[in-house]
C-alpha cells in the first residue's frame, strides 16, 4: 500500500464499511468484491438498489457487472492509462474540484502536464475502451457528490501496482473525493488481519503504528520499554528479499507463523528451492501445510476459536475475539508459543493474557493508545487512530487535512505488463479468487459445503478462443508459461475477453503459481499475479 | 450451551459472530444483528467457518525432523531446538541470516510479540508478513 501512503500519508482504507451505504457512486476497480469481500460486495449492491451508480473497471464479467451503470473492460494491465485518461478529460472539461486542489494538495501542475498526453484517441488505443465511455465515466465520477473509489489486489498485483494506486489517489484528490463521510479511497485488504499485521510492525522498516526503525527516538523508546539495547536501525528484508537471500544461501533460518508461502508465492518452484536451501526452517500453523511439510520443526497452533485476541479489519476497526473452545491435543496459542521462545532466549515475556500484551501496545503506539480491552469488551470495536481512552475512534480519515499535511499528486505514466503475449505464448493469464474458497485453501478446503460448491480448479476461456483451439467445456487443458505448466479443466465462458485466461490460486492440484511471473513492483514488492504470458492446448 | 463472541477468520471484512459451544465443541455460528460491520449477515464462508476448527487434520503435537522424517516430540524438545538453532545460526552468520514471517491470520497481540521476538531477541529487522501476496 506504499502508493497510498505516499499520496495521503496513510495506506489504509479512508472510510468505514457502514459508510458504503450512503455513497452516491462507486468506482470499483481490480476488486471482485462479491467473491473476495462478500459483505462489502453486498453493501455496494444494496446502495445500487437504492439508486447509487456503479462504474466498474474490470476486464472480466464479474458478478458485480450486472449491477454496473457502466462497465469498462480494459486491456489487462492498462489501469494507469484508464485513470489518466479520465483525469485528462476532467481537467479539460474543468469539472475538477478547484477549491480542494488549491487548499489541500500539491503537485497539480505536474499532474496536469503528465495526463495531458492521454488524449481520448491515445487512451482508446492503449486501453481498448471507447473514448466516449472513458469520458462518461470521468464525468460521472467527477460530478458525484459522495464517491467511493474501491480497489483490491487487481490493482496492486502488477509490476506497476504502486503506480496504479497512486493514480487512484490522484483521481480522488483531483475531484475532491476524499476526507468526507462516504467519500474516499478504499483499498480492500485480503486476509482477516492484514491491516493488523501491518499496524503491529510485521514489516521490515517499522515498529507498531508505522514508527520507523531508523528513527533514533523511536528506537530508544522501544529499547527502554523492552529493557534491552542494540535494536537494529536499518530496515530489513521483505518476504521477497528473504526468499531470494535463502536462494543465494545468505539467509540461513526462517521462522514462519501461520502462513503457507509455498502456495501463495509466485513461482513456487523458486520458493521450494529457496526453503530447501535453509539450514533451519520453523513453521507454526494449525495444519501441516505444504510449507510445514518442509520444516525442521513444526509447532502446533491454536486457531481463532481457541484463543483470545484482537483483529483489525479492512476499515481499521480493532475488534476483540474471545476464546470459545480449547485447542486440540497439545496445540497452543501463537502468543503463548512466541512468549515461550522469548523467555527461553532471555527476553522478559511474562504475559498472563493477550490483554497484557495489548497494554504494552497501547503504551508504545500512539494510534492504538486508546484501544484497550476494557473499551473493546463492550461496543463494537474502535477504528484507529484512537489516541486516548476518551477518543471515539476515527471512521474516516483525512477530514481537515491529510495525515501527511497536504496530499501529493504523484503522476505516473502507463507501462505495459512486463510479460506481454508473443507468438508462442499468445495468451495473458490472470489469477484471482472464487467466492467459496479462501486464499491457499488450507482452511476452506476442509469445509464440506465450500468444497462441494467449488471442488476443483478451472481455467476460464473465451468461447471464440476455445473454438479455434478445438477445446470444449470441461475438456482438460494444459496451460504453460516460460516457468512451468499445469493441467486443469476448461470452463468456456464469455466472462473473460478473448486472449485472456483466468484461474484461481486455491488449489494444490493445479498450482497456478508454477506459472506466474516472479517480477515485482519495485516499491511495494508485490509480485505480478495479474498478467503473465501463457499458451494453452487441449490434453489428448 | 454458551455463545462466545468471535471474529470471522477469513476475509478482511471482519464480520462478527457468536460461536455456539456445547460440551466443549463448536456446533454453530450465529451473527449478531446489532453489529455495525455485518448487521447479522454472513457469507457462505462465515456460516461454515467453524467446521475446519474440528478437522481431524489439525496438528496436535510438535514435530521435529529426525533422519529426514517429521516425528512427534514434546514442547520442551521442540522449543529448545528452535532457540538453540536460531541463536547458533545468528551468532555464526550474523542476525540478518535469520528471517521471520508473521501472519495476516493471527491476532494483533501475536503479531506484536512475533516482531518483538525478531527484533528484540534476534536483533534483526527481517520481519515481514505474507499479505503483499
Ligand atoms: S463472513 Fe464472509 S464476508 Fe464476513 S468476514 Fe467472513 S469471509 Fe468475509
Amino acid at each position: 500500500m506504499a502508493g497510498l501512503a505516499a499520496a495521503f500519508g496513510s495506506g489504509a482504507m479512508t472510510n468505514s464499511i457502514s459508510e458504503f451505504e450512503d455513497a452516491d457512486l462507486f468506482l470499483v476497480t481490480g476488486s471482485n468484491t462479491t467473491a473476495q469481500h462478500p459483505l462489502i460486495g453486498s453493501r455496494i449492491i444494496n446502495a445500487v438498489e437504492k439508486g447509487a451508480k456503479l462504474i466498474l473497471i474490470d476486464p472480466r464479467e464479474i458478478p458485480l457487472a450486472p449491477f454496473a451503470t457502466l462497465h469498462l473492460k480494459q486491456n489487462i494491465g492498462t489501469d494507469v492509462a484508464v485513470l489518466n485518461a479520465m483525469m485528462n478529460f476532467i481537467i479539460q472539461e474543468e469539472c475538477y474540484d478547484k477549491e480542494f486542489v488549491e487548499a489541500r494538495t500539491e503537485g497539480f501542475d505536474a499532474l496536469k502536464a503528465s495526463v495531458a498526453r492521454y488524449t481520448p484517441k491515445v487512451s482508446e488505443m492503449i486501453t481498448g475502451i471507447k473514448a466516449s465511455d472513458l469520458n462518461r465515466a470521468a464525468t460521472m465520477y467527477a460530478k458525484a457528490d459522495k464517491a467511493m473509489l474501491v480497489y483490491a489486489m487487481g490493482i496492486t498485483q502488477h509490476t506497476t501496482g504502486t503506480d496504479n494506486v497512486k493514480s487512484c489517489a490522484n483521481l480522488a484528490m483531483l475531484t475532491g473525493h476524499v476526507g468526507r463521510s462516504s467519500t474516499g479511497v478504499n483499498p480492500l485488504r485480503g486476509q482477516n488481519n492484514v491491516q493488523g499485521a501491518c499496524d503491529m510492525g510485521g514489516l521490515p522498516g517499522v515498529f507498531t503504528g508505522y514508527q520507523r526503525v531508523n528513527d533514533g527516538a523511536v528506537k530508544k523508546k522501544f529499547e527502554d520499554a523492552w529493557g534491552i539495547s542494540g535494536l537494529d536501525d536499518k530496515p530489513g528484508l521483505t518476504i521477497t528479499g528473504m526468499i531470494a537471500a535463502a536462494h543465494r544461501g545468505d539467509l540461513k533460518a526462517l521462522y514462519i507463523m501461520g502462513e503457507n508461502p509455498l502456495m501463495s508465492d509466485p513461482d513456487v518452484t523458486h520458493v521450494e528451492r529457496s526453503l530447501s536451501n535453509l539450514d533451519f526452517l520453523v513453521v507454526q500453523d494449525i495444519f501441516l501445510s505444504e510449507t510445514a511439510a518442509l520444516a525442521d520443526v513444526v509447532l502446533p497452533a491454536a486457531c481463532f476459536a481457541e484463543k483470545e485476541g484482537t483483529y483489525t479489519n479492512t476499515e481499521r476497526r480493532v475488534q476483540l475475539s474471545r476464546k470459545a473452545v480449547s485447542p486440540p491435543g497439545q496445540a497452543r496459542a501463537d502468543w503463548e508459543i512466541v512468549a515461550e521462545v522469548c523467555k527461553r532466549c532471555g527476553l522478559a515475556a511474562d504475559y498472563r493474557s493477550p490483554g497484557e500484551i495489548m497494554n504494552e501496545i497501547n503504551k508504545l503506539t500512539p494510534s492504538y493508545a486508546g484501544i484497550t480491552y476494557s473499551r473493546l469488551s463492550s461496543g463494537y470495536g474502535l477504528s484507529w487512530p484512537c489516541p486516548n481512552t476518551d477518543h471515539p475512534g476515527t471512521p474516516y480519515l483525512h477530514r481537515d487535512q491529510f495525515t501527511k499535511g497536504k496530499g501529493s499528486f504523484l503522476p505516473c505514466d502507463f507501462k505495459p505488463v512486463s510479460e506481454v503475449p508473443d507468438e508462442e505464448y499468445d495468451f495473458t493469464l490472470t489469477t484471482g479468487r472464487v467466492y467459496f474458497q479462501y486464499h491457499t485453501g488450507t482452511m476452506t478446503r476442509r469445509v464440506d459445503l465450500l468444497e462441494r460448491e467449488a471442488p476443483e480448479p478451472l481455467v476460464e476461456m473465451n468461447p471464440e478462443d476455445a473454438k479455434k483451439l478445438g477445446i470444449r467445456n470441461s475438456d482438460m487443458v494444459e496451460v504453460s508459461s516460460r516457468r512451468g505448466s499445469i493441467t486443469l479443466k476448461a470452463e468456456v465462458t464469455d466472462r473473460v475477453p478473448r486472449r485472456v485466461l483466468f484461474t484461481t490460486f486455491h488449489f494444490h492440484e493445479a498450482q497456478v503459481n508454477l506459472l506466474t511471473n516472479p517480477v515485482h513492483d519495485p516499491i511495494a514488492e508485490i509480485p505480478e499475479y495479474k498478467g503473465c504470458a501463457v499458451k494453452v492446448r487441449r490434453c489428448s | 450451551m454458551s455463545r462466545i463472541p468471535t471474529i470471522c477468520p477469513f476475509c478482511g471484512c471482519g464480520c462478527n459472530f457468536y460461536l455456539m459451544v456445547d460440551g466443549g465443541h463448536v456446533i454453530g455460528v450465529e451473527p449478531n444483528p446489532a453489529n455495525p460491520v455485518n448487521r447479522g449477515m454472513l457469507c457462505a464462508k462465515g456460516w461454515n467457518c467453524h467446521e475446519f476448527v474440528q478437522s481431524p487434520d489439525r496438528l496436535k503435537l510438535p514435530l521435529i525432523r529426525k533422519d529426514g522424517e517429521l516425528v512427534e516430540s514434546t514442547w520442551d524438545e521442540a522449543l529448545d531446538l528452535v532457540c538453540t538453532r536460531l541463536k547458533d545460526l545468528g551468532e555464526k552468520h550474523g542476525p540478518d541470516s535469520l528471517g521471520f514471517l508473521s501472519s495476516a491470520k493471527v491476532t494483533n497481540e501475536e503479531n506484536y510479540l512475533f516482531m518483538k521476538m525478531a527484533r528484540g531477541v534476534f536483533k534483526t529487522n527481517n520481519v515481514d508478513h505474507c499479505a503483499r501476496l
